[in-house]
């Protein structure tokens, strides 16, 4: 055993293990920083270089990239509240509004080092887990991985925030989109209406998209200033570090989790850190305020998202089964370099094993230490005037999105989610109760189905199962009691005695909007309930419950709108909140207007062209710019955009003009 | 979606990409050379990154570019979605014939082009076929089912076999059809997101019967047979350049299907069930990875991308590494690679009737709407 580690061990302290890991590290670091870009760009830019390289050197690099990419990505998350991707979209929730606070510095440099420990920590777990891994991923079959996902989704009780009723309705409609497309028990389509783009079902990064950053976008434009509050940054990055520090037993158990949940393949890493953010808020007790720029918030998902990927390695290297996007990019590479996964990997090669597992750790620390020094200078974006990074944000946004097919269908689908998520936001229906059911709805449906199918209802039986069961029912214990708790008892009665004679008629007045939004959520589901009832059996059992679930909910909503009293937790429209503000807010429709118009633009020039009108449109007539500034930032953008493109062999988006004529790149 | 028909070359005279196009033709008879250089050839995957066909092609793209007349750098660009069949849609709307668009297939594109499925707008009988990778899969049993070696195989009748699919209309259907040939009585689970899944829930017990291609099957598999944890039945074998099944080299004392079936039924197999086997085996397996030239590429430039093949192929260096990243299946051209496009992408209509049905009434794959 010893003589293992210590061949690992030169392995990897080497001058030039480390030079190119390094190099990895650097190119992974700049494609994460860029929303919806991950892992994947990485390697299609390193694969020319890769292949020819010798075994190690062209691991440490890979590694480096593979290793960076969870880390970077919290950039973009923090600073402008988009998901760079599935790993930090938990870390949205509270690491925006510390930036809008003018913390970003903090948030982002306590994300980072909470990234690096939990790398860390993970590697430790790793290490012994590698030996004992084999028997206990065996031993998590399609039963415990069904109620693993039941697990997750019992998380919605924490994150339902005021009204657990809307949180309820809210997964469902997760649940419900996330059925779209082929059915896993039976390959029929379910909801496509003939639409192409439909049969896969809609990509996790365009919902991610549409629900937290287009919503975010939009509220600045109408708000008109910079995104943080101040014009200066406050707390410095010490203070994040600070954080991590005192809350080391939080980042500690997150890290745990992490490597753990992504050692087990088939859940994918794509909830890993909103069960770490759940987790956070069930068991912080001491003043918590998540949801409102908590740093322990920003803390547990990123200490958990770094430790998921070497759980992540697992299942890759010992059985050849990715565990998630970035370790299927990694098993790519492996296979090219001629590195083959399988039991081998704990056998003759587990000094290899070790080596990956190490590198991984060492690679965090890099990555991290580089992010943390890039945290200040970068954190000033906060303080750019909004109108001026509005442009830049909209055209990263639909950038990433289109990096999902590479079609405009992902545009158009970003933009239907967007309106989705600023109502979902305005009325407060809470948004990451729909990405939960969104991202396990597949995972929830083909488990149980293949649990009934291998084992019948005894699976419930099963050990696995069992304590699984009892976390969960713990979680949800917790999670109840943890939840943002509704007005005291003495304020509602004040509340009702003061309001009391107020009526169904009243309450339609007053909450219009809302009692609109219920009620075309609950023709969403009727529509659910209509195409499910046109599948076989095993194609409507899942969504044909959920949509009579998700039904009744909403109609429950809907009843406590019209007939309940004011002041009812499920009542919500920051409409009515901002009315109060001193400040006059622009118009919704206008902020969205200008979204939808660089994708009706893509629609027609497709998206280069697009990008240039959109840039020079929006900077004159919305922000007011001069046209020097005008041409410097129209400039600038689509020359990044470019460099990128043809760095990637990318194909931009093409509308009727590339549809009538042939044009050379980057117009085709 | 508007995907138009590569019908205005006029409109091309300006661009680039076009003058390539434009030199072939009217420098065709006097000048026999065509030539990349300086340009760019986009090699179109219709899969994700990180996938089978994406490594094969990256794989693939570097000694390509050695050899192309004037090397051009090759490059891979993945089109995914609907199962491969938008990547390939677009392809067939698309691409010129120039030699600068190039297309990667795979079972999972021939598959539902040989199965009628209405998201397929493209005609394989349109392109000319450059290049063919073949490749195997092996059958194996748990040894809990009595089965200790092919001599078994009628233990296995009348038996509850399980077997985790990832879906009717995948690879998956070799199989189906496989041990529906042989009279095994399979119960499949559907859901598995690939062969690695499957083969996790053999480990874990939950399934009894599996197969894996075959590069995946000596690595993963062969530990457990030597263990005595799985017992290899009988290999999809291979085509020899007349189309007659044969032997797997990789697995030379495997059956094959046909072997097998005579030890079960006591007369070589025939009828339209085999039918839809050896047509499924062949657009699956034995032509599962295929290098296409649009519509319209003329027998000068197939024959170009033909020269680079062949020299790929003996580049020591291709030799040198093509084991090890691809498995023991030689990739080939010329003839042998027409005789495996058109046994890979042509189904008696009867035949594809047949299946369609087969799939409707008893896996409710509705492949009309």
């Amino acid at each position: 055993m010893l003589d293992v580690f210590i061949s690992a061990l030169t392995n990897i302290l080497t001058f030039q293990h480390i030079g190119y890991m390094m190099i990895g590290v650097l190119v992974g670091l700049m494609i994460g920083i860029f929303p919806g870009l991950g892992g994947i760009a990485g390697l299609s830019l390193m694969i020319p270089f890769l292949y020819g390289m010798d075994t190690t050197s062209a691991l440490a690099m890979l590694i480096g990239l593979v290793a960076v990419i969870p880390t970077s990505d919290t950039f973009a998350s923090v600073l402008m509240g988009i998901p760079g991707s599935s790993a930090s979209q938990a870390t949205v929730l509270d690491g925006f509004p510390m930036a809008k606070r003018g913390e970003a510095a903090r948030a982002l440099s306590a994300a980072f080092f909470a990234s690096l420990v939990g790398g860390l920590i993970g590697a430790v777990v790793l290490t012994g887990f590698v030996l004992v891994a084999r028997p206990v991923i065996l031993a998590f079959s399609s039963a415990e991985l069904f109620m693993l996902s039941v697990f997750g989704l019992s998380m919605v009780g924490v994150l339902a925030g005021k009204s657990l009723v809307k949180g309820v309705a809210a997964c469902a409609l997760g649940l419900i989109i996330g059925s779209v497309g082929g059915a896993p028990a039976t390959g029929e389509f379910r909801m496509v209406y003939g639409v192409d783009y439909l049969y896969d079902g809609i990509p996790l990064v365009i919902i991610g998209l549409g629900l937290f950053a287009v919503p975010e976008i939009v509220d600045l434009l109408r708000r008109d200033r910079s995104i943080s509050e101040h014009a200066t940054l406050g707390a410095g990055w010490f203070a994040g570090i600070r954080d991590v520090v005192r809350n080391w037993w939080l980042t500690l158990r997150c890290s745990g989790i992490g490597a753990l949940i992504g050692a087990v393949p088939g859940l994918g890493g794509t909830v890993v850190d909103w069960i770490a953010y759940g987790h956070a808020v069930q068991s912080v007790k001491k003043d918590p305020k998540f949801g409102q720029g908590d740093v322990r918030g920003v803390i547990a998902p990123e200490s958990a998202n770094n430790a998921k990927e070497g759980g992540g390695l697992l299942p890759t290297l010992l059985f050849g089964i990715p565990g998630g996007g970035a370790m299927a990019v990694f098993l790519g590479g492996m296979v090219l370099l001629g590195i083959q996964p399988g039991p081998s990997m704990v056998g003759s090669n587990l000094d290899l094993t070790y080596t990956i597992v190490w590198s991984l750790a060492l690679a965090n620390v890099l990555g991290a230490g580089l992010c943390i020094a890039l945290a200040i200078p970068i954190s000033k974006l906060t303080l750019i005037p909004f109108k001026l990074l509005a442009p830049f944000m909209i055209a990263v946004i639909c950038f990433a999105a289109f990096q999902a097919t590479r079609t405009l269908d992902d545009l158009i689908v970003l933009l239907a989610t967007g309106v989705l998520g600023v109502y979902m936001r305005r009325f407060g229906w809470p948004r990451p109760a729909l990405l939960i059911g969104f991202v396990l709805a597949t995972q929830a449906e083909t488990y149980l189905y293949q649990a009934v199918q291998f084992y019948g209802w005894e699976f419930l039986t099963r050990t696995g199962v069992m304590i699984i069961i009892g976390v969960t029912a713990g979680s949800i214990w917790l999670g109840l009691r943890a939840r943002v708790s509704e007005a005291s008892p003495a304020e509602v009665l004040a509340q009702e005695a003061r309001d009391s004679g107020i009526g169904p008629a009243a309450n339609f007045r007053a909450r219009a909007p809302q009692i609109m939004f219920a009620a075309v959520a609950l023709g969403f589901f009727a529509v659910g309930i209509h195409d499910a009832l046109k599948q076989s059996f095993l194609g409507q059992v899942f969504p044909l419950i959920m949509s009579v679930a998700g039904a009744g909910f909403t109609a429950l909503v809907l009843a406590f709108l019209v007939f309940g009293k004011p002041n009812h937790a499920v009542a919500a429209d920051t409409e009515h909140e901002a009315e109060g503000s001193a400040i006059p807010l622009r118009s919704t429709l206008g902020a969205l207007a200008w979204v939808a118009s660089l994708v009706a633009i893509t629609a027609v020039t497709g998206f280069v062209i697009a990008l240039v009108v959109f840039f020079v449109a929006f900077l004159r007539l919305r922000a007011g710019a001069s046209w020097l500034m005008t041409l410097i930032l129209t400039a600038g953008c689509a020359g990044f955009v470019l460099t990128l493109g043809s760095a990637l062999n990318m194909r931009f988006p093409g509308g009727v003009l590339q549809d009538l004529y042939r044009l050379p790149w980057p117009f085709s | 979606m508007t995907l138009t028909k590569p019908t205005r070359r006029g409109a091309l005279g300006l661009l680039g990409a076009a003058a390539a196009a434009a030199a072939l033709t009217l420098g065709a008879p006097a000048q026999a050379q065509v030539d990349f250089s300086g340009r760019t050839v986009e090699w179109i995957i219709p899969f994700g990154t990180g996938g089978g066909s994406d490594t094969w092609a990256r794989f693939n793209a570097p000694f390509l570019s050695r050899h192309l007349p004037g090397n051009p750098t090759v490059v891979v660009v993945n089109e995914p979605g609907g199962g491969s069949t938008r990547g390939t849609n677009l392809f067939a709307a698309r691409a010129q014939p120039d030699g600068l668009t190039i297309l990667g297939t795979s079972g999972s594109t021939q598959f539902p082009y040989l199965l009628g499925d209405p998201r397929v707008r493209y005609e394989y009988q349109d392109w000319s076929v450059v290049m063919v990778g073949p490749t195997g899969g092996v059958a194996y049993v748990s040894p809990s089912t009595g089965v200790e070696s092919i001599d078994d195989i009628a233990k296995l009748q009348g038996q509850r076999l399980v077997y985790a699919s990832q879906g009717a209309t995948s690879l998956d259907l070799v199989p189906m059809l496989a041990f529906r040939l042989l009279g095994l009585e399979v119960n499949y689970v559907f859901g598995f997101g690939g062969r690695g899944d499957g083969r996790l829930a053999f480990e874990r017990g939950e399934v009894n019967i599996d197969y894996q291609t075959s590069s995946a099957f000596i690595r993963n598999v062969m530990p457990l047979v030597d263990e005595g944890k799985a017992v290899p039945l009988m290999s999809w074998g291979v085509l020899d350049e007349d189309g007659n099944p044969q032997r797997d080299p990789t697995f030379p004392d495997l059956p094959i299907l046909e072997e097998v079936y005579e030890m079960v039924h006591g007369e070589a197999p025939s009828g339209p069930m085999y039918d839809a086997y050896k047509a499924f085996n062949t657009a699956g397996f034995a032509a599962q990875k295929m290098v296409v030239l649009p519509e319209g590429a003329s027998d000068e430039l197939v024959a170009t991308y033909r020269q680079a093949w062949r020299d790929v192929f003996a580049d020591p260096e291709y030799q040198a590494t093509v084991e090890a990243a691809l498995g023991s299946y030689e990739q080939v051209t010329d003839r042998a690679a027409d005789a495996l496009f058109r046994a890979g992408t042509n189904i008696d209509p009867d035949v594809r009737a047949m299946v369609v049905e087969m799939l409707a009434s008893e896996y409710n794959v509705r492949l009309g709407d």
